[in-house]
């Protein structure tokens, strides 16, 4: 066997299994494959599939208990390292084996420079002395392209962004020269232009070094982009492998299938032609501005008509939240008018907002944190109709609660359950269940299936489709993923900076970017396509 | 930050004024010295003269102004018992007092520190479960009991230590035991809950998958970000020993401001009781300003704010 063709590690027969106090359950069941040089390994499944539980083996740092490797090897280099002594395991992780989180901000230690936390590789590794330790991490730093990195080596994690944070952990990682890097949901929550950099970044890298890299992923697009071959991973089993091309042209598995029809920005249907001489508009927007420390948004209009999905889309900072605040008046634009069905909210008395703020209703990004944890689902609900009193009557609210509850997918019996005894789609079903129980007339979605698995992600665009043409609502629909925003929106609005740079139907902005930021965008957004067509 | 400290050392100075007016106005509540320090039966005339000699007999705005005036002198009053200046008795009495202080809280922060982070290392272990049970114990400690009770073990039935005073180490180990118990207790506790979370926290991972070896996992990269609130619990500790620990001074007879203070109300020394809360209050405040500065150079975080 020639060198090329050996396998860099070997994943045999590896059954994970977690022992709760529920009784134990199976994380990974018999999970095989392996890993040559130069190779790109996609592992892609939905949360709770086995994928970062098998990287935690592979690394050495699964929490044992609750966590029990039931069977199975790892071979680094047919070398098993399940069956090494603590210490003689340690020699390899980082040097021969490194890994990249997802959320860097809280993987980097807070309290200590970058520069340290890189050095520390060839100390603890190499004995080197500090001086020596710290000029090979400017050096890396350097390779990851840190503007200015002897500077930058001195300061902590939070005075980078997130993208530079990617950095910095994948100079940490490169660090040793490991053999095989393994890319835990890297690039998931970075705005798409970062994300095309840092996969860029990652694939240079292994072919100057010719190292395996296993990219662990839940976007299916992120996969099609960087890897040569995949695993599909369903409940801890593999239901699915192959190259990477031939498992996306050709499915075999029900599953693979589920998840591709998943993916969004296919539809084609039809939009609604909102006819702007039939219809006022609901909401204009008029030149409005808001300074913070720096400019937040900048002369920004638009209008919402009735039974309108409108899209704004844009990068972290380009001021998409800060108009949603604005219209919702949690914050008081600096300049400029907010008018709705012609009156301006600006001056609404304490009456007419609160009638306002009845119309106007939101559902936020993670479902974990905008649902109060001691409150029942019922409780959660029924809120609104507290502070709105007059709104229904009190011996109404357990049937109209009931009612929601099935409007929005779920069984009425749920009403007297806890949050947490929710999984993350259902508790966005709850948030919109909340944010209908008012009959507003406007729903503003701010990133709203962002935090979501791709296959509940569609079912919830689903819903939110469904429920517009039930109760005749408008949304505005926030969100930095552009083909969700293309499968759901009538129009877009594409925002950097604070301004807006482009606006109209989604198709023609999707199809005939004038902007050149528009092109950017939706050239860095990974698609499938690519590799298909 | 620089900026954040000096409006601290600011609302310091601004509050060591307010307490010290209301010492001035509360000590003078407690009644006429002349009582406490003329004979009973001391004729009209000695009292007259004892007030009028001490300024006891003006108005208590004239003596408050006087007192202001002494002040900005660097004069805080003499001592009405031992005739000598009130500010020379406060710091012979605050060394004794703050170096109980440091020595108990460095035993008492080092050991819990060790044995904290060995609990939160591995929760409800065998050793978890020991230490759990003992620093609750020790931080529940009455410790007027504690040091009576080892007073008559350690010094009349063993015979090993001496009952009181100062002097060389024998003379320090109950008062230093005795003070170290209570906070080492709770800071037990403190350290293995803010551990717990600190081992568990995703930048643990990272170390671990860098290779690096548990002992530096633990009290590196975990401990670093774990003393935040430990430092907080110790510095209230602290300053409630540097305020006097008025019962082990008591009982082991150690001439500290604990003991110096309730002397000096119970004589109603009333210069002596003002230069002491004046001298404790400073104390306190210095060790709030040093928390301060102690978390921003653990916290780059807070550094940069």
């Amino acid at each position: 066997m020639s060198d090329a063709n050996k396998s860099l590690l070997k994943v045999n027969n590896l059954s994970v299994s977690f022992d709760t106090t529920e009784g134990s359950f199976d994380a990974v069941r018999a999970v095989n494959f392996d890993l040559k040089k130069g190779e790109t390994l996609a592992i892609i499944g939905e949360s709770g599939s086995g994928k970062s539980v098998t990287a935690s083996v592979i690394m050495g740092i699964l929490t044992c208990p609750p966590g029990r490797i039931k069977s199975g090897e790892v071979l680094l280099n047919d070398l098993d390292i399940l069956k090494l002594s603590d210490s003689d395991r340690r020699k390899l992780m980082g040097s021969k084996v490194a890994i990249i989180f997802q959320d860097t901000l809280s993987h980097l230690n807070p309290v200590f420079s970058v520069g340290s936390q890189i050095a520390e590789c060839f100390e603890v590794h190499k004995n080197l002395s500090k001086k020596e330790s710290w000029n090979r991490a400017v050096k890396l730093l350097e390779r990851v392209r840190i503007p200015n990195p002897s500077k930058r080596a001195k300061d902590f994690p939070h005075q980078f962004s997130g993208g530079q944070r990617q950095r910095v952990m994948i100079a940490m990682a490169l660090a040793l020269e490991p053999d095989i890097i393994i890319a835990d949901e890297p690039t998931t929550a970075l705005d798409v232009t970062i994300q095309a950099k840092i996969l860029e970044l990652l694939g240079e890298l292994r072919d100057e070094r010719n190292m395996g890299l296993i990219l662990i992923t839940h976007d299916l697009a992120v996969a099609a982009e960087i890897s040569d071959k995949v695993i599909v991973l369903n409940e801890g089993k593999i239901v699915e492998k192959g190259i990477t091309r031939e498992v996306f042209i050709n499915p075999n598995h029900t599953y693979t299938k589920q998840l591709m029809d998943s993916i969004p920005g296919k539809t084609t249907k039809k939009k609604k032609k909102i006819s702007k001489k039939l219809f006022k508009p609901i909401l204009e927007i008029k030149n409005i501005s808001k300074f913070y420390d720096t400019i937040a948004c900048d002369d920004v209009s638009f209008n919402l008509y009735p039974n309108e999905v409108l899209g704004i889309v844009g990068e972290s900072g380009s001021g998409k939240t800060t108009i949603s605040n604005l219209i919702l008046r949690l914050a008081s634009p600096s300049n400029g008018k907010i008018l709705y069905h012609g009156k301006n909210i600006l001056n609404f008395n304490k009456k007419d907002l609160l009638n306002f703020r009845r119309k106007v209703q939101v559902v936020f990004q993670d479902p974990y944190a905008s649902l109060n944890p001691t409150m029942n689902i019922y409780d959660i609900i029924s809120e609104p109709w507290v502070i709105h009193s007059d709104f229904l009557d009190k011996k109404l609210y357990k049937s109209k609660v009931s009612d929601l509850l099935i409007s929005v997918g779920l069984h009425p019996d749920d009403a007297i359950k806890f949050p947490h005894q929710f999984s993350g789609g259902q508790r966005q079903r709850i948030a919109i269940a909340r944010a209908l129980a008012l009959n507003p007339e406007i729903i503003i979605c701010d990133e709203a299936v962002s935090a979501l698995d791709v296959s509940i992600q569609a079912q919830i665009i689903k819903l939110l489709l469904n429920l517009r043409n039930k109760f005749s609502l408008s949304y505005i629909f926030i969100a930095h993923d552009l083909p969700v925003v293309k499968d759901l929106a009538d129009r877009v609005i594409v925002m950097k900076s604070g301004k807006i740079i482009e606006q109209g139907v989604v198709d023609e902005v999707f199809d005939f970017p004038r902007d050149k930021y528009t092109k950017d965008l939706l050239k860095a957004s990974p698609s499938i396509e690519n590799l298909i067509s | 930050m620089k900026q954040y400290l000096s409006k601290r050392i600011f609302s310091s100075i601004l509050a060591i004024t307010g307490l010290f007016v209301m010492v001035f106005f509360l000590a003078r509540l407690t009644g006429d010295p002349g009582h406490l320090y003329l004979p009973i039966d001391a004729p009209l005339e000695v009292r007259k003269e004892f007030s009028e000699k001490h300024g006891f007999n003006n108005p208590i705005y004239i003596q408050f102004g006087k007192f202001l005036g002494d002040l900005t002198d660097g004069n805080l009053g003499y001592s009405l018992r031992k005739e000598r200046p009130a500010i020379d008795i406060v710091l012979e009495a605050i060394p004794v007092t703050l170096s109980l202080a440091a020595v108990a809280m460095t035993i008492a922060l080092l050991g819990a520190i060790i044995i904290g982070s060995l609990a939160a290392y591995s929760p409800n272990g065998i050793f978890d479960r020991i230490s759990r049970v003992v620093s609750l114990t020790a931080a529940s400690a009455p410790d007027f009991w504690v040091a009576i009770t080892a007073i008559l073990i350690f010094s009349v039935s063993l015979g090993w230590l001496p009952t009181s005073g100062i002097g060389g180490v024998p003379y320090w180990i109950m008062p230093i035991g005795i003070l170290v118990i209570r906070p080492l207790g709770l800071l037990v506790q403190v350290v293995r809950g803010s551990m717990i979370t600190a081992l568990s926290s995703d930048f643990v991972k990272t170390a671990r998958a860098k290779g690096i070896k548990e002992n530096i996992v633990i009290f590196k990269h975990a401990l670093r970000n774990g003393l935040l609130p430990v430092i907080t619990v110790a510095g209230d500790q602290a300053a409630a020993i540097a305020n006097g620990a008025v019962i082990v001074e008591t009982i082991f007879g150690w001439p500290g401001i604990g003991k110096l203070m309730i002397d000096s109300i119970m004589q109603r020394d009333f210069a002596v009781v003002q230069a002491s809360i004046l001298v404790t209050a400073i104390v306190i405040l210095s060790i709030n300003i040093i928390i301060d500065i102690a978390y921003a150079v653990l916290d780059p975080r807070i550094r940069h704010k």
